[in-house]
């Protein structure tokens, strides 16, 4: 009997997984099932397509600007990421060694952002830019995505920073050692697992940035891959099986390098709700 | 427990030796060298948090007080503003095509927070004897894909799924319930909760993992004490798995609640707030009173009662989940 009930809890078990990962994959499937049908046809949602017509991603790489958008996305992630990176490491470094008074007021006010949604800001950001003569070019999501970053960025490292042994600080202090050296040689090796979590992090969030697209770029080729969705939903609507293949071509290069980084990922956004 | 209260003896007496060593560094000619290095440690940390604090002032803590600023005045954006008082913040209350925006985004806190959080902990529980660790790997990549894409094209995934010649309703035909069909997103009664799950699809994989995760660093002696003490799974839910995922639960409250309040992506792309006002959230229509309905002062206000509504939520939950 106490066998027959482990089966049907393993059944049972097998059951809910295969439930949830059908629900998970289905979508995608739809998609790709749909985007190799033939163009013009109506077809249902999950059709096996008998006939596949590869063209269709073709077509849509050059509906779609394909090359001009992943010049784009990559030229912001690279204004974004690295200063972010280095920015945050250098803020989380100052407050965990900073023995100022009003050290935990700066803190407070990097962590006030953190609950922040972009939303509350697009309004005044939109006339800030404008302002500074930067509307509609890369700067207008590479500035404002800096600063949006640099809660979560300053509370990671910190925090990284301060789980370090004190004797470490110690010990480099004895040796004479001011803190710069020792930031570059002694602590930062050793933050470097946190370092590259953060930068998958920040790379998946420019990456996938949508509100600030659509609000301070007006030429998509100019925004990000993400951004690209909305205006090839709106050109090519009607058109379910040209917007089924832009959007899977549009949405590879994410799944591509989650593909290639999935562990890091994985960790990077478990690691990066935990704290 | 004679010799542990003899350490203790000596461990108190190490601090008394401690101020002979100060009293002796307090000698005038050291005294400088002493202090001086400390005093610099402390200045000259601004510096190191300097780039990060322009940034974060210029483009979020600058722009906030904007917000706030701007929440006052009726402004259409381009000509002078009029002061207002606390008018906009009283439409924020009064007229319905504001407030419904709040209401709606309670009614996704549901499909956001408590449907995904739910079943990933049901799953979580369910999976944590399904051994088998390849299998584990690929599941946890397939659970964590929706988190990875864009939430623009998990929207375009699913109005196609929505559609009338989508999936869900090509699945209705196939179990003889056509007369069930729908246009999900057009429909006044079901495209909120339609657009929900869109939100319930993104995060529950991800929910699920962490809640796996969790589970995992239970210590195992814990679940063979109850074991041992007879408990039955419900006991043993509530004794064990359900207070020891107390930090796990926390954070995936608090991630899918902001996700809820601010799920701008998804509304965009699947249904622009329609129909009529079914599906407005605030992030949206402080994008449409901002850029199309010229009304600058009125989101703003907007905005601060969302910003508020967040803190409202997150911060007695960030406190329920520090006890202990």
């Amino acid at each position: 009997m106490n066998m027959a009930e482990t089966a049907t809890t393993r059944t049972t078990r097998i059951l809910i997984l295969a439930v949830l990962i059908v629900f998970t994959v289905l979508p995608l499937l739809s998609m790709i099932t749909t985007a190799l049908q033939k163009q013009g046809t109506f077809p249902s949602g999950l059709t096996f397509p008998t006939h596949p017509q590869w063209h269709n991603f073709v077509d849509a790489w050059n509906a779609a600007d394909f090359l001009a958008l992943l010049k784009s996305s990559t030229l912001i992630v690279l204004g974004v990421v690295p200063a972010a990176v280095v920015f945050s490491t250098l803020a989380g470094y100052g407050l965990a060694i900073s023995r100022l008074p009003g050290r935990s007021l700066v803190y407070g006010l990097f962590i006030l952002g953190l609950t922040l949604p972009a939303e509350a800001l697009v309004s005044p950001l939109y006339y800030e830019l404008q302002g500074m003569g930067l509307l509609n070019s890369r700067w207008a999501l590479i500035l404002p995505l800096l600063g949006l970053f640099m809660p979560f960025g300053v509370f990671w490292m910190r925090a990284a920073f301060q789980a370090l042994p004190a004797e470490l600080s110690e010990a480099a202090e004895i040796d004479g050692a001011s803190s710069w050296p020792m930031f570059l040689r002694v602590k930062l090796p050793l933050v470097l697992p946190s370092l590259s979590s953060l930068t998958i992090l920040f790379f998946l969030w420019t990456w996938n940035q949508f509100l600030l697209v659509i609000v301070l770029i007006n030429n998509p080729v100019d925004g990000n891959m993400a951004g690209a969705l909305a205006t090839f939903q709106g050109e090519h609507g009607t058109n379910v099986v040209l917007l089924c293949a832009g959007s899977l071509i549009i949405m590879a290069p994410s799944l591509l390098i989650f593909f290639v980084f999935q562990r890091q990922f994985v960790r990077a956004l478990l690691q990066g709700a935990i704290k | 427990m004679l010799t542990s209260s003899n350490t203790r003896v000596s461990s108190t007496a190490m601090p008394t030796a401690e101020p002979e060593i100060q009293v002796r560094r307090r000698r005038p000619s050291r005294r400088p060298a002493a202090q001086r290095p400390r005093r610099r440690a402390g200045w000259s940390t601004l510096l190191w948090v300097l780039p990060a604090l322009t940034v974060y002032g210029i483009f979020v803590l600058y722009p906030l007080v904007q917000t706030v600023n701007y929440s006052f005045y009726k402004w259409d954006g381009i000509g002078a503003a009029t002061p207002a008082g606390f008018a906009n913040y009283q439409s924020v209350f009064t007229q319905s095509a504001l407030y419904v925006s709040i209401l709606n985004s309670f009614v996704l806190i549901v499909f956001f927070t408590v449907i995904p959080v739910t079943l990933g902990l049901v799953s979580a529980v369910i999976m944590r004897e399904l051994k088998g660790r390849g299998i584990g790997t690929l599941i946890r990549t397939l659970l964590f894909l929706p988190e990875v894409i864009p939430l623009a094209g998990a929207a375009i995934a699913w109005t196609w799924m929505y559609s009338p010649n989508g999936v869900v309703n090509q699945a209705l035909r196939a179990f003889g319930l056509a007369s069930d069909q729908h246009a999900w997103l057009g429909d006044f009664s079901t495209a909120l909760p339609a657009v929900g799950i869109i939100g319930t699809w993104v995060v529950t994989g991800f929910c699920t993992v962490l809640l796996l995760v969790g589970i995992a660093k239970i210590d195992p002696s814990l679940f063979e004490a109850a074991r041992l003490d007879g408990a039955g799974r419900w006991a043993e839910f509530r004794a064990i798995t359900l207070p020891e995922l107390r930090r796990e639960l926390v954070v995936c409250v608090t991630v899918t609640i902001i996700a809820a309040l601010a799920s701008f992506d998804v509304v965009y792309i699947a249904t622009q707030g329609g129909p009529g006002y079914s599906t407005m959230v605030p992030g949206l229509e402080i994008y449409q009173l901002t850029f199309i309905r010229q009304q600058v002062g009125q989101a703003s206000a907007l905005a601060v009662v969302l910003v508020a509504l967040v803190l409202v939520i997150i911060v007695p939950i960030q406190r329920l989940g520090r006890e202990r």
